[in-house]
């Protein structure tokens, strides 16, 4: 694992930055079952942090620990070089984290804008009467939203799909319309998980531009969650292995790829040839 | 402003930008709709950025007479780098957007591009893929910056960045001389054919070319500032320059730009056109969807639909060519209109059409009546890039789904002995880009020029008809004419038809191969509960035979018509086993059939058909889409036609 201090630099040139999340020896257990056990491990500002491992390995509870959904039992998240008190989800969402869920959890029977607009939903300072009235305040935000929501239309080239229904949407397109609801949110943390599932290659290569354009524009740091090791290798720039809720390897993908625990576990390939 | 504005002093595009700029500067000229919202740039803001963009131009080391290759989907801003380089004194050069990598290389190696203006990221990829081939290649600027913030910026600009350049640089007296000093027989742009049998040649049109085929044409349909277009098609196609660019300066019409090619319809509805123009397989492509949604819609609907198109069918050609029509069918179309048509024309968004075009390929009759019934003037015109797109035109109130039309303003037609037909006019090109051998061939020293087409002109109307392409037509044993793509294209209409191949050179009479279309007889098929396996079992299925038998039996009695292609029925045919693929090599990569190979593939076919046996057994070699080879056997069906008499021959030469 690299212990660089003051963050480092890619092999495509990217400057990465100072630790943005610090995850110490994080506990999670639902009753008797340990979900993850005693795990720490940073994300650095700008960069893609995959978390990878085999089905329950806790990949998502780790997600839905940085989401505030989860309280762990033991640990601290250190979020900015503060320590973070147990907090809800909303308040992590004001913090500049945003997720997108394995499962679609989109407004199926709302147009594709409305589902984004509602990623604004921490930007409305306006009350419930000020809206109602539209005037004044409620119109310029509602303006500011959707301005900055149709930049994220136009980003993840969706323009086409604009008003139809997400019910009325094929699978891939849903998990862009998902990611676009959580770019709305300008987050400075986005956190994915399994963008590809379920995904042909095409729709996986698109996807995975859209994930780089997302961190190369925006300068959002990302942490994803993904089966598909082409994927990972390709786009992280350090991986997380977890099995059985420990974590088992850290590192660039090289490492990762030569690191003999994880092929043990997770890639389940032959030791020599 | 019924003949455009005044012209005194035009030469040059850049020129009619500035006088529009000068007299209807606060019109709308371009709208582009861009994070959901429409905007709208005026002729004077318009000039303005094309200005900049050209003094930032100058900056970079434009210099005179420079190609420059632009390459992207139709925005203003692309518009506006065409007219910047036509100020600086360079010529544009518009390269298909969709150009594999070597494409745009043998572009951009052939006219030794310096500079190009292109979109965005994926135009600058193809554009570095090939950089090494590409030593003169000095400067790219780029319009879209996304996913380019790494790329090293040396050779690379963005549009904007070029335009602060030339917002600050201090060169206005050498860019006004620069365009002071261009002529009206320089060149104005120049224009890669499609090169379908051989390499592209770069056809070069002057500013005379332009300016006076925008004047002509814009005369013929009355089109004035008023009209609103869609730009969509590609820039590097001569009708989107002649339509965005120079009947757009010419008369200082409004350009819209869609947001996304996908987005097109829906742009296309908010904007409502006047002045349209799509290839057929749009119009088909609009035709299906709209039958689709029909057979989805209720009952009610849908009787109202079919009762109301019949009668548009019936009435509404003849109200759009202005012939007498019964009271009670004129009522009856009225309330069709309220009810069915009007809705349809708009969701279309074809409700404001006043002119609509449709050229490149044969149009079928059925597919150009539906849209003349329902009261859209939907016209057809025939030309190609060396001609700056007009040769003939239909005027309104005379159009025919098969001709077309007469010869366009200030275009002289002729028919050659062999044939082929020729024309001249002010915008015939000036020649093919260091090319003097195709340039001689194609032009005489007269100007006359040569399509390649085959056509006659209709002695009754003065319309021109066009049959085949000249090295396809041959004759028959009997000496009468042979052209096959016109009896394939009507064979073709039917939608159960996908291809056809009619046979007939040097022979008595002709036979065809025909491929079923398996959508539409699929369809048919699961209607009708008739059950298949594979293409190969419903295309030797005796029903289907007896359909395709009953369309040929159809087209035959349409060819008897014909004075002087009458010889062309169709006598024997059969329904190939397989479907014609450009991976067989039997069609090209643009869907075009290869008569020659299939003759020689199928010859054993061929026999049958000219010998009299009723079935034969047949071994076909395929290739399939991994590469691997197979073998496909069958027994096809021979089919006897049902011929129609023809009216009285005319033989074909004079």
């Amino acid at each position: 694992m690299s212990e660089v201090q003051t963050g480092y630099v890619t092999e495509d040139g990217r400057q990465i930055g100072d630790v943005m999340l610090d995850l110490r020896a994080i506990t999670l257990r639902f009753g008797g079952v340990e979900a993850i056990k005693n795990i720490s491990f940073d994300i650095r500002e700008g960069e893609i942090r995959a978390i990878i491992g085999p089905n329950g390995a806790g990949k998502s509870s780790m997600l839905n620990v940085i989401s505030g959904f989860y309280v762990p039992q033991e640990g601290e998240v250190w979020f900015h070089g503060k320590k973070r008190p147990p907090v809800k989800p909303f308040q992590v969402a004001r913090q500049g984290i945003a997720r997108t869920f394995q499962n679609i959890a989109l407004f199926e029977g709302m147009s594709v804008l409305d589902n984004i607009m509602t990623g604004r939903l921490n930007y409305t300072k306006s009350g419930m009467l000020a809206q109602a009235i539209w005037k004044g305040k409620a119109e310029r935000e509602e303006t500011e939203n959707r301005e900055r929501v149709e930049r994220v239309i136009d980003f993840l080239e969706i323009q086409a799909i604009r008003k139809t229904p997400v019910g009325r949407l094929p699978y891939g397109l849903k998990k862009r319309v998902e990611l676009a609801r959580a770019l709305a949110a300008e987050p400075k943390l986005l956190l994915l998980d399994e963008p590809m599932a379920g995904m042909n290659v095409e729709e996986k290569e698109d996807m995975s531009r859209f994930i780089l354009d997302v961190n190369d524009e925006f300068g959002t740091t990302i942490a994803l969650i993904e089966h598909d090791m082409g994927v990972v290798m390709d786009l992280s720039d350090r991986v997380v292995v977890m099995d059985y809720g420990k974590k088992i390897g850290d590192g660039t993908p090289d490492e990762v790829r030569n690191n003999q625990d994880v092929i043990d576990a997770y890639l389940g390939v032959a030791h020599d040839e | 402003m019924s003949a455009g504005p005044n012209t005194s002093g035009v030469k040059t595009l850049p020129d009619l930008l500035s006088r529009n700029a000068k007299t209807i500067g606060s019109k709308t000229a371009y709208r582009e709709k861009e994070f959901g919202i429409w905007q709208t740039w005026t002729w004077s803001e318009a000039e303005a950025e094309v200005d900049s963009l050209a003094k930032g131009l100058l900056t970079l080391g434009v210099e005179v007479g420079d190609l420059i290759a632009v390459a992207g989907r139709n925005r203003p801003a692309l518009y506006w780098a065409m007219l910047a380089v036509q100020k600086t004194g360079g010529i544009p050069v518009p390269l298909y957007q969709d150009a594999a990598a070597e494409e745009i290389a043998y572009a951009l190696e052939n006219c030794n591009a310096r500079f190009a203006i292109v979109g965005d990221q994926e135009q600058v990829d193809k554009i570095a893929d090939v950089r090494d081939q590409l030593p003169n290649l000095k400067h790219v600027v780029y319009l879209d910056g996304r996913g380019l913030r790494k790329y090293d910026h040396s050779h690379l600009s963005s549009y904007a960045a070029v335009q602060d350049a030339g917002a600050k640089a201090n060169n206005d007296a050498e860019l006004k001389a620069r365009q002071d000093a261009q002529t009206y027989d320089a060149t104005c742009v120049m224009l890669y054919t499609s090169g379908t049998t051989s390499k592209p040649k770069g056809v070069v049109l002057s500013n005379r070319n332009i300016i006076e085929t925008a004047k002509n044409s814009c005369a013929f349909d009355d089109l004035k500032a008023n009209e609103e277009i869609l730009a969509y098609l590609p820039m590097a196609w001569v009708g989107d320059f002649i339509f965005s660019m120079g009947q757009s300066l010419w008369t200082g019409f409004c350009v819209n730009c869609p947001e996304s090619p996908d987005t097109m319809q829906a742009d296309m509805r908010e904007i409502g056109p006047t002045y349209f123009f799509a290839p057929p397989q749009v119009f088909e492509r609009q035709l299906t969807q709209v039958m689709i949604r029909m057979e989805d819609a209720g009952k009610f609907k849908r009787r109202m639909f079919h009762r109301f198109m019949d009668v548009a069918k019936r009435v509404g050609p003849k109200l759009l060519d202005g012939e007498p029509v019964a009271l009670m069918d004129r009522l009856s179309y009225m309330l069709g209109n309220y009810l069915v048509f009007a809705p349809l024309k708009d969701t279309l968004g074809l409700g404001r059409v006043r002119v609509g075009y449709t050229a490149g390929e044969a149009i079928g009759p059925e597919l150009f009546q539906f849209y003349r019934s329902l009261g859209i003037n939907l016209k057809q015109l025939y030309g190609q890039t060396e001609a700056t797109v007009f040769i003939t035109q239909q005027p309104n109130g005379e159009v025919r789904a098969d001709t077309v039309g007469v010869a366009s303003p200030e275009v002289e037609l002729k028919i050659s002995d062999s044939g082929e037909v020729f024309y001249r006019s002010p915008g015939v090109f000036v020649e093919y880009f260091n090319n003097p051998e195709s340039t001689a061939d194609t032009k005489d020293a007269e100007g006359w020029v040569a399509t390649g087409d085959a056509g006659f002109i209709e002695e009754k109307s003065g319309h021109l008809r066009i049959i085949d392409r000249v090295k396809d037509v041959g004759k028959m044993s009997d000496g009468s004419m042979f052209a096959p793509k016109y009896v394939e294209n009507k064979l073709k209409f039917y939608p159960d038809i996908l291809e056809a191949v009619v046979f007939g050179a040097g022979r008595d009479r002709c036979t065809a191969f025909i491929n079923i279309d398996l959508t539409a007889v699929g369809n048919w098929a699961e209607r009708n509960n008739i059950a298949y396996s594979s293409y190969q079992e419903l295309s030797q299925n005796q029903q289907v035979l007896d359909i395709i038998s009953q369309h040929v039996s159809e087209v035959n009695a349409t060819i008897a018509q014909d004075e002087m292609l009458s010889g062309c029925q169709v006598h024997r045919f059969l329904v190939l086993h397989k479907e014609l693929d450009a991976d067989d090599g039997e069609m090209t990569r643009t869907r075009k059939v290869r008569r020659g190979v299939i003759a020689e593939k199928f010859d054993d076919l061929l026999d049958a058909l000219y010998g009299d046996m009723s079935e034969i057994y047949t071994e076909t070699e395929v290739t399939y889409e991994d590469g691997r080879k197979g073998k496909i056997a069958a027994t096809l069906d021979i089919r006897d036609a049902e011929l129609s008499t023809p009216v009285a021959k005319k033989v074909a030469a004079e």
